[in-house]
């Protein structure tokens, strides 16, 4: 299986940045703004983020902000909460959270929650418990938690609780790991995570580790390197991450890597990209492999940015 | 890119998509200034519907769309042709959208707004959905818009639950189709309605349909949780219920004023009673409640001045907790020594006590206890001793028996004498039995691991019914052993049996006085302050995971030392605990530790040869209060007294400092973790002004 060719992903991360007419990019053009948390992320995580240009990439993140508070997938597009986290998240990462007007981001997603404590996900009321964990870590992050109604937000996550102990996006809908990390997140940074059956969901969870050691998102599918974040940091969350094989799973990543040209895939042998070149390594990271800086599980974000968030006077 | 190969692309393909590219994106910046522009002409909703196919994911696209109908709309006049065709050939785009790309969040969405908007042709949506999901039965999508459709409708629930059927039976590996049913039979069961009350009528035709499934390909997974929240809900007690307290019902307990809480031969000690000179009552439930207080928990003594004020046993500061304890205050009271007071303490014959699923607390219950106060309170003298607490086998002794008047309890004890247990009714029993029996079936002729598993679950949840309790515990030795089997069978989940495997086992030490004898030690030639106490003596079992903790309130000094636990959960509830030997363990943080925090006793800590300090990833970050959480504020003021006179950060050194500050230990011994150097000392000897001994080494 090798090693993490930590080299050649940089290069690739950096790479797609460059590559701006190439069909892949003009596809993912709409999530730029998420393109660049992920690639960013993996490039702190293997201690490379000094090889960005800070104020390029920040200029351009502000520049997706709009009048709302809210931020665009790019310049121009319009703006919804999945592009809002990861542009504080980005900013985050770069130590520039004092760019962010906090009260004008803050009312941009309070004006977002719903009277059954949901969110929706921009002004045209898509609901999903994915925006309640966007809501509720973007809010963290910038210090403003008491501005949405924590208690209904919490209560609606639960009314998603299904018989396997996992969430769905709404009420009945079925378990996913995508779906459960956002929602035993969204407990997490509400220390409400009593209220997650943690024997019942750790072993949901923990079967998702099928035989070539990979993760899968839902029973009977087939596993991908993607779910090494979903299911691995819900796991960390519940504290039942010793319930699946550590080697196994390093050793399925591992093995989805372009040793060549970089950038990990879902499946070995199959075509990378940056999402999941970012959640290989975000998973690796989970895992303790060697040579990466630590994760928070919650938050999305390295354990030292949290860290500077939350303890540095 | 999920799927796709990783070759490389031929030079005519490279030529090919480079062609797409450019002609995609020439519909991009057409369609973003159309939209800047509020341009919403038919040729630009055309180019809008031309990208969308090619990608669906871009919300702003599908925003774009969204204007230009309302501002169709309000042009039509509300003409109800017009409205039609506007709203038909929304429809369409997303139809053609969703043959492109069927995972599509922002083309299901587009179809749920259309349809908002008074769209009344809904039997076209089901027979849509019908194909889509013959194509892909599993899309979840498709099932989420199913159920919209189905509630817009007003489909009756029962219909949909003969579609799940259908699924099933085409095709019996479809967790969705599973999934939906425990949803739509939860709402059928929960209205009690027609055919569907009482439950065990239409559980007993669930576990048929099931057992088709699992026994079929015992492998595929699709049945497995199904038939789990089967068991569940044959077996589970949805009201609150009081399960042990302590003191435990009909105990005589004597207390020596500052000394010494005892039983008649044997002393022991307590060392919040010389300290505060309280007495805490514990109150544990089988699930988290809230909503104890003085008003739904009726105390009656001679001893009390006041209200006992209740607090929840959280690590989380929630207000929802399964253990609560009020501390009874013997300081102050003119107590007429050697003479007996009666406490009775009951609770569930008024309202207020809700479990967290808003079930209110099930059968009126009763505790009463007998409290002798020998000699009066006097303010505490420090000990002087001359060493620190020693942990070795050679100062323990066994108990050759135990007296009935010791203050120790076990399972059968502590919940026997608790008033108006429930029994369960004599179908479930039944239904679980029949269940056993069909999986002993199973593993006859397939050796498969979930046929294990399930049996194991099976034994377990019959020795727990209340109606069992006579022959409790038979069937330990086979599912210890059904657990052995599962970790060698599949080892890739080891841990997961393993901590099944250690809950059997602390359940069967727990189960009576008689089990517990060989764990219960003393020590011997111990200094006079120590004599005589019970330690109980957990160690060298193995154990990865603490439990039964329900039958172990009364320990006061716990020796779990050289077993594999990487947590101490539930260990908060263990309010009489004062000494607690957790070395050469696996736990790998300070946030594990999180329990002791509200162990007010805690006095004698070994931590000693864990794993503290060599872990990156902390497992136990969320379940433990802190700013991360909102669940707490950091100390700045009381961390800043100390931490520029060592200097050291609070982003390093947060998760001590809040465990520690905390606790008033006067023993710790932490020596053998990695975190564990010099530096680290000075911060404890700052932090915990208390301390007496660390690492053996006299501090004075």
């Amino acid at each position: 299986m090798g090693e993490l060719v930590t080299d050649k992903h940089v290069k690739y991360i950096l790479s797609v940045e460059k590559r701006k007419d190439d069909f892949e990019s003009v596809v993912m053009e709409h999530l730029r703004m998420n393109g660049a948390y992920w690639g960013l992320t993996a490039l702190d995580l293997m201690g490379k983020l000094d090889v960005v240009d800070v104020n390029e990439v920040v200029s351009w993140v502000m520049s997706c902000q709009h009048d709302s508070g809210g931020f665009g997938g790019n310049v121009g597009h319009d703006p919804h909460i999945l592009y809002t986290l990861s542009a504080v998240q980005v900013l985050a990462l770069f130590d520039k959270m004092d760019l962010i007007d906090a009260d004008k981001v803050t009312n941009y997603i309070v004006g977002l929650q719903n009277e059954d404590g949901s969110f929706s996900g921009d002004m045209w009321g898509e609901v999903d418990t994915r925006f309640s964990y966007i809501a509720i870590c973007c809010l963290s992050i910038i210090h403003r938690l008491d501005k949405i109604n924590v208690e209904k937000a919490v209560k609606y996550i639960i009314s998603c609780k299904n018989m396997d102990g996992g969430f769905g996006c709404t009420p009945g809908g079925e378990s996913h790991a995508g779906q459960i990390f956002c929602c035993v997140g969204a407990l997490a940074l509400t220390g409400s995570l009593d209220l997650v059956n943690k024997d019942l969901l750790g072993w949901w969870l923990c079967e998702r580790q099928v035989k070539s050691g990979g993760l899968n998102g839902r029973p009977e599918k087939l596993p991908d390197v993607c779910y090494s974040w979903w299911v691995l940091s819900s796991l960390i969350m519940i504290d039942r991450v010793h319930w699946i094989s550590r080697e196994k799973l390093i050793k399925f990543i591992l093995d989805c890597q372009d040793k060549e040209k970089g950038g990990i895939s879902d499946r070995p042998d199959d075509a990378v990209d940056v999402f999941h070149t970012y959640f290989g390594v975000a998973g690796l990271s989970l895992l303790e492999y060697p040579g990466l800086k630590p994760i928070d599980p919650a938050y999305a974000l390295p354990v030292d940015v949290v860290n500077r968030i939350f303890f540095k006077k | 890119m999920h799927g796709r190969p990783r070759n490389a692309l031929k030079e005519e393909d490279t030529a090919a998509l480079s062609a797409k590219a450019e002609k995609l994106r020439s519909l991009q910046s057409h369609f973003l200034a159309n939209h800047h522009n509020r341009i919403y002409t038919k040729e630009a909703l055309e180019g809008n519907a031309k990208l969308l196919e090619n990608n669906p994911e871009w919300h702003t696209a599908w925003n774009y769309r969204k204007l230009a109908v309302e501002s169709f709309l309000s042009d039509s006049h509300s003409d109800p042709e017009t409205v039609k065709s506007i709203l038909d050939e929304e429809l369409r785009v997303v139809e053609n959208a969703l043959r492109k790309n069927f995972k599509s969040y922002g083309a299901w969405y587009h179809r749920k707004w259309v349809l908002s908007k008074g769209h009344s042709s809904i039997d076209k949506e089901l027979r849509l959905l019908d194909a889509f999901q013959k194509a892909d039965p599993r899309n979840f999508h498709a099932w989420n818009y199913r159920r919209f459709v189905a509630a817009l409708m007003k489909r009756p629930d029962e219909d949909e639950l003969k579609y799940t059927e259908e699924v099933i039976g085409a095709n019996f590996s479809n967790y969705s189709a599973w999934h939906n049913r425990s949803i739509l039979l939860s709402n059928l069961l929960k209205r009690k309605a027609e055919g569907y009350f009482p439950k065990e009528n239409v559980l007993e035709g669930e576990f048929e349909l099931v057992h088709n499934a699992i026994f079929t390909d015992p492998d595929d997974q699709s049945g497995w949780f199904y038939h789990l929240w089967l068991i569940d809900q044959t077996v589970k007690i949805d009201a609150p219920l009081l399960v042990s307290s302590w003191p435990s019902h009909g105990f005589n307990i004597t207390l020596q004023g500052n000394k010494c809480l005892h039983g008649s031969g044997l002393s022991v000690i307590n060392s919040t009673l010389p300290n505060t000179g309280t007495l805490p009552i514990i109150l544990y439930f089988n699930q988290a409640v809230e909503g104890v207080n003085s008003s739904t928990v009726n105390v009656k003594s001679e001893l009390l001045s006041g209200n006992l004020v209740w607090k929840p046993l959280s690590t989380n500061n929630s207000n929802n907790a399964q253990v609560w304890v009020a501390y009874l205050d013997i300081r102050n009271l003119e107590v007429q020594l050697s003479k007996t007071y009666v406490v009775e303490i009951s609770l569930g014959h008024s309202k207020g006590i809700v479990s967290s699923s808003g079930y209110d607390y099930g059968h009126p219950s009763r505790v009463t206890f007998e409290l002798c106060i020998q000699t009066a309170y006097t303010e505490p003298v420090e000990q002087q001793e001359g060493k620190s607490n020693s942990w070795k086998d050679d100062d323990f002794q066994k108990f050759d028996h135990l007296q009935e008047s010791e203050p120790i309890c076990s399972a059968d004890q502590v919940t026997s004498e608790i008033d108006h247990i429930p029994t369960t009714s004599g179908r479930c029993e039944e239904a679980v039995v029949n269940e056993i029996n069909q999986f002993r079936d199973l593993l006859s002729e397939i050796d498969c691991k979930i046929g294990k598993l399930t049996l194991a679950r099976l034994l377990t949840a019959v020795d727990s019914l209340p109606s069992s309790r006579a022959n409790n515990m038979v069937n330990t030795e086979e599912i210890l052993q059904l657990y052995d089997d599962l970790m060698r069978l599949d080892p890739t989940h080891y841990l997961y049996y393993k901590d099944e495997h250690s809950l059997v086992l602390l359940r069967q030490i727990t189960s009576s006085r008689d089990s517990l004898l060989p764990y219960c030690h003393y020590k011997k030639n111990a200094i006079e302050a120590f004599a005589g106490y019970v330690c109980l003596r957990l160690q060298n079992l193995s154990l990865s995971r603490m439990g039964s903790i329900e039958n172990l309130l009364w320990v006061q000094t716990l020796d779990l030392s050289h077993n594999q636990l990487r947590s101490i959960e539930g260990l908060e509830a263990m309010q009489l605990l004062s000494c607690l030997n957790l070395s050469h363990n696996k736990l790998g943080s300070f946030t594990a530790l999180g329990p002791l925090r509200l162990l007010k006793s805690l006095k004698v800590l070994n931590i000693s040869y864990n794993e503290i300090g060599s872990h990156s990833i902390d497992t136990r970050r969320y379940l433990c209060s802190s700013p991360l959480s909102h669940t707490e504020e950091f100390a700045w003021d009381q961390f800043e007294i100390f931490a520029g006179s060592i200097g050291i950060s609070a982003a390093t050194f947060w998760e001590p400092f809040l465990i520690f500050q905390s606790l008033n230990l006067t023993e710790l011994d932490i020596k053998g973790n990695p975190v564990a150097d010099e530096n680290f000392r000075s911060f404890l000897v700052k932090v915990l002004p208390t301390l007496k001994w660390l690492d053996e080494e006299d501090l004075s």
